[in-house]
């Protein structure tokens, strides 16, 4: 009997459901006990690793109308889906604009409001930049205190035996590529004034910037700079090549956590021989497509959303402002290296002792500055199109985007097969 | 022997239609009564999905965006046919079929065969032809998947025309090749079950005749014994076949499609829980359906049996 109470919750303090993916659990453990208070308790829900597999269980939940999905971690390019589906509850009067104010970066300010409403509360960012050894851009000439572009790299790392790390495998990533490269390029794969029209939605990828992307994408897949595993590359089989045995190391295009990554592999298997070789790792802006074009960093992280058929509706939005909170986020950027998505907690001590000082400032500018993937409610679907039409990043070439903008008028007027 | 024992089966079907006692009548129709509500919840289970499904297929309709669905009519059927993805599974999922059951149909047989005559130690061979069959798909395409896996996998190391490093997933022929070797190996015990059944039912005294009459082994195997198993052959590549139509554990653990190694319930899959359209997603599902019906049809006629007689045979 006591069980099924407790199941129900109909005795004592309302639990509240948060469900996480695998990211920073134990910071996330933790704040979810502080954030809990004499009203509620927040309790941890594991979603699986796969962002795949994270959507689709949480919109089973949802599609349900299943009320004990108070809390969720939602990724950047799920908001748009699942808030035109109306399953996530918007924030609104103070609320909305403690978890929405100033001090959040326009980047991730951007992706958490669907239709002029907050839906999401903005909890941590990731951005990507351009992370090299300095020894060989030093051999190659190349100044990378300037902005650089995708040519210089491909061509500075074939010259100097070194290879240039992305990620072009068939999945999300490569699309988050092909985004920043034709954002990069000062184009966009739908029309911005249209994107959020759903099926209506303008398709631009076949433009000048369009063009401009699969060339970048052409010339490093016939470049001695390739990677061996290039059509299958993903964020971690790149990471090998920066220290390697033989060769001058690489150019890589990766997300944040990337620093952290080779400080705990000093001295051990695939990271650094040493703290002098570390020193040699070197991080600039995101490469730009086109000479003179300032680039558009790919934009990722997480956001709290709130479950529009939770029980505890009210509570979950007061425990979703504490679980975003500089606290909060502070915590998993030194810890887990899940960056803020708020300035100040850029500006805070606690970080500017875990990270070099201009690495913080390169981290949030990207964020700022960075581009969105398109906020569509068919956002799943145009990236499943993109990548049947760009994959294998060998077939690319200027015919691409024609192809690619052709595909995704059939897919968002359901007349093709995905 | 069998005449009589088909015409004793029909006798009480004759003694059904002679005018019935107020008693019988009675307990039929309460009977009747009480099967209803069972009858009425077995229609619901099985005919809402299915109607709904059909009612589906006719919008326009993605999970995400409920406020953009329209009526399209049959438009969602005229896209997955014109659509040469639908046509590159279907050829895939009728590929696996044929082959999987051919090669399941033979091997079945001689397991059947032995558990038919196994004397010695008759159990323990029995439960270990059937073993496979009691291993749930998604761990057995686990375990095939690693077994075939290029870095700790054992059968590149047991093929002897295989380099070490050889990639089964990497390509389209190896890594079906993969998939139809673990539907084997998990099925085949199915299949011997039904033909020991079918087995059993071969008189011994026809057997018997022809051993006296000269036939060799090969001569009874053709004249006698598959003969009169044709009904029991025909149920089990029946099942088999709609079985391995449906596809798709396997698939989903092994290359999640990659390749172009997709069945149709794979593709009806990500249609409707990855993408979420619901309805080119039904329609899919329809056509699945349908098609079931089109293979279940063909394989009838193809072996030429009442199924009505069949069922009484056995």
């Amino acid at each position: 009997m006591s069980v099924l109470a407790a199941c129900g919750g109909d005795s004592g303090k309302p639990k509240l459901n948060w469900y996480i993916n695998p990211d920073g659990q134990d910071t996330l453990t933790s704040v979810a006990k502080r954030c809990s208070t004499d009203d509620y308790d927040i309790q941890i829900q594991l979603l699986p690793s796969s962002a795949t597999d994270q959507r689709t269980q949480l919109a089973r939940r949802l599609a349900a109308e299943d009320s004990s999905t108070d809390l969720m971690s939602l990724d950047p390019v799920f908001i748009p889906e699942f808030a035109n589906a109306k399953w996530l509850a918007p924030f609104t009067g103070d609320l909305a604009a403690k978890v929405l104010d100033d001090d959040v970066l326009k980047g991730p300010s951007e992706i958490v409001q669907w239709e002029d409403q907050v839906v999401a509360a903005p909890q941590w960012s990731n951005t990507q930049v351009l992370w090299y050894r300095k020894s060989l851009a030093e051999a190659a000439g190349l100044d990378m205190n300037k902005p650089v572009t995708w040519n210089q790299v491909i061509d500075a790392a074939a010259d100097h035996d070194g290879t240039v790390g992305v990620q072009a495998n068939k999945y999300e990533a490569y699309v988050v590529w092909i985004n920043s490269l034709i954002q990069g390029a000062g184009g966009d794969i739908l029309d911005p004034a249209t994107v959020e029209d759903g099926r209506d939605a303008k398709v631009t990828i076949d433009s000048a910037a369009g063009e401009d992307a699969a060339k970048v994408i052409e010339k490093l897949a016939k470049s001695k700079a390739k990677q061996p595993d290039f059509t299958t590359s993903n964020e971690g089989t790149s990471l090998g090549l920066m220290f390697p045995d033989k060769g001058a190391g690489e150019f890589m295009t990766n997300w944040t956590f990337v620093y952290k990554n080779y400080e705990g592999l000093i001295g051990k298997p695939g990271g650094p021989k040493d703290k002098a070789q570390f020193e040699d790792l070197g991080w600039a802006r995101y490469p730009e497509t086109v000479e003179g074009k300032e680039s558009k960093p790919p934009l990722g992280g997480i956001a709290i959303g709130v479950g529009a058929f939770s029980k505890h509706r009210d509570f979950a939005q007061q425990a979703a402002a504490c679980v975003t909170d500089p606290e909060a986020q502070a915590a998993l950027a030194v810890s887990d290296g899940l960056m803020p998505s708020r300035q100040s907690v850029y500006d805070s001590e606690e970080l500017k002792k875990a990270y070099p000082p201009d690495l913080l400032t390169l981290f949030s500018q990207s964020i700022d500055s960075a581009g969105a993937r398109p906020k569509s409610a068919f956002y799943s679907q145009i990236s499943s199109a993109l990548q049947s039409r760009w994959h294998s990043p060998n077939s690319v070439n200027a015919g691409t985007p024609k192809k690619s903008a052709d595909f995704l008028n059939q897919i968002l007027e359901g007349k093709a097969l995905l | 022997m069998s005449t009589t024992y088909v015409q004793t089966a029909v006798d009480p079907a004759d003694e059904a239609d002679r005018p019935d006692s107020d008693r019988s009548r009675a307990e039929n129709s309460l009977a009747r009564k009480l099967v209803a509500p069972a009858l009425v919840l077995m229609l619901l289970v099985t005919a809402f999905p299915m109607l709904r499904a059909l009612y589906l297929s006719l919008f326009n309709y993605s999970l995400t965006d409920p406020d953009a669905r329209e009526f399209v009519g049959l438009a969602n059927y005229a896209t997955a046919l014109s659509d040469s993805l639908f046509w590159r599974d279907t050829f895939n999922t009728v590929g696996i079929m044929i082959i999987t059951v051919a090669v399941e149909l033979v091997i079945g047989f001689a397991f059947a065969m032995v558990m038919h005559k196994v004397i010695f130690a008759r159990g323990v061979i029995r439960t270990s032809i059937l073993i496979p069959y009691g291993v749930i798909t998604v761990v057995s395409g686990f375990a095939w998947q690693f077994a075939f896996s290029n870095t700790n996998g054992f059968v590149n190391s047991w093929l002897p025309f295989t380099p070490d490093d050889f990639n089964w997933f990497g390509q389209y022929w190896s890594s079906m090749l993969a998939i139809m070797a673990s539907e084997i190996w998990k099925t085949t015990p199915f299949m011997s079950l039904l033909l020991l059944a079918g087995l059993a039912q071969v008189s011994e005294d026809m057997l018997e005749a022809a051993k006296v009459d000269g036939a060799t082994w090969w001569q009874r195997l053709y004249k006698v014994i598959l003969p009169n198993m044709r009904a029991a052959i025909m149920v089990a590549v029946l099942f088999r076949a709609l079985d391995a139509y449906r596809i798709f554990d396997n698939i989903f653990v092994m290359t999640a499609g990659a390749n172009n190694t997709e069945s149709i319930s794979f593709l009806t899959y990500r249609q409707v829980i990855e993408q979420f359209q619901l309805g080119i997603g039904s329609a899919l599902s329809v056509l699945l359906f349908l098609s079931v019906l089109v293979v279940a049809f063909v394989i009838v006629k193809l072996f030429r049996v009442n199924l009505a007689d069949a069922r009484q045979e056995s």
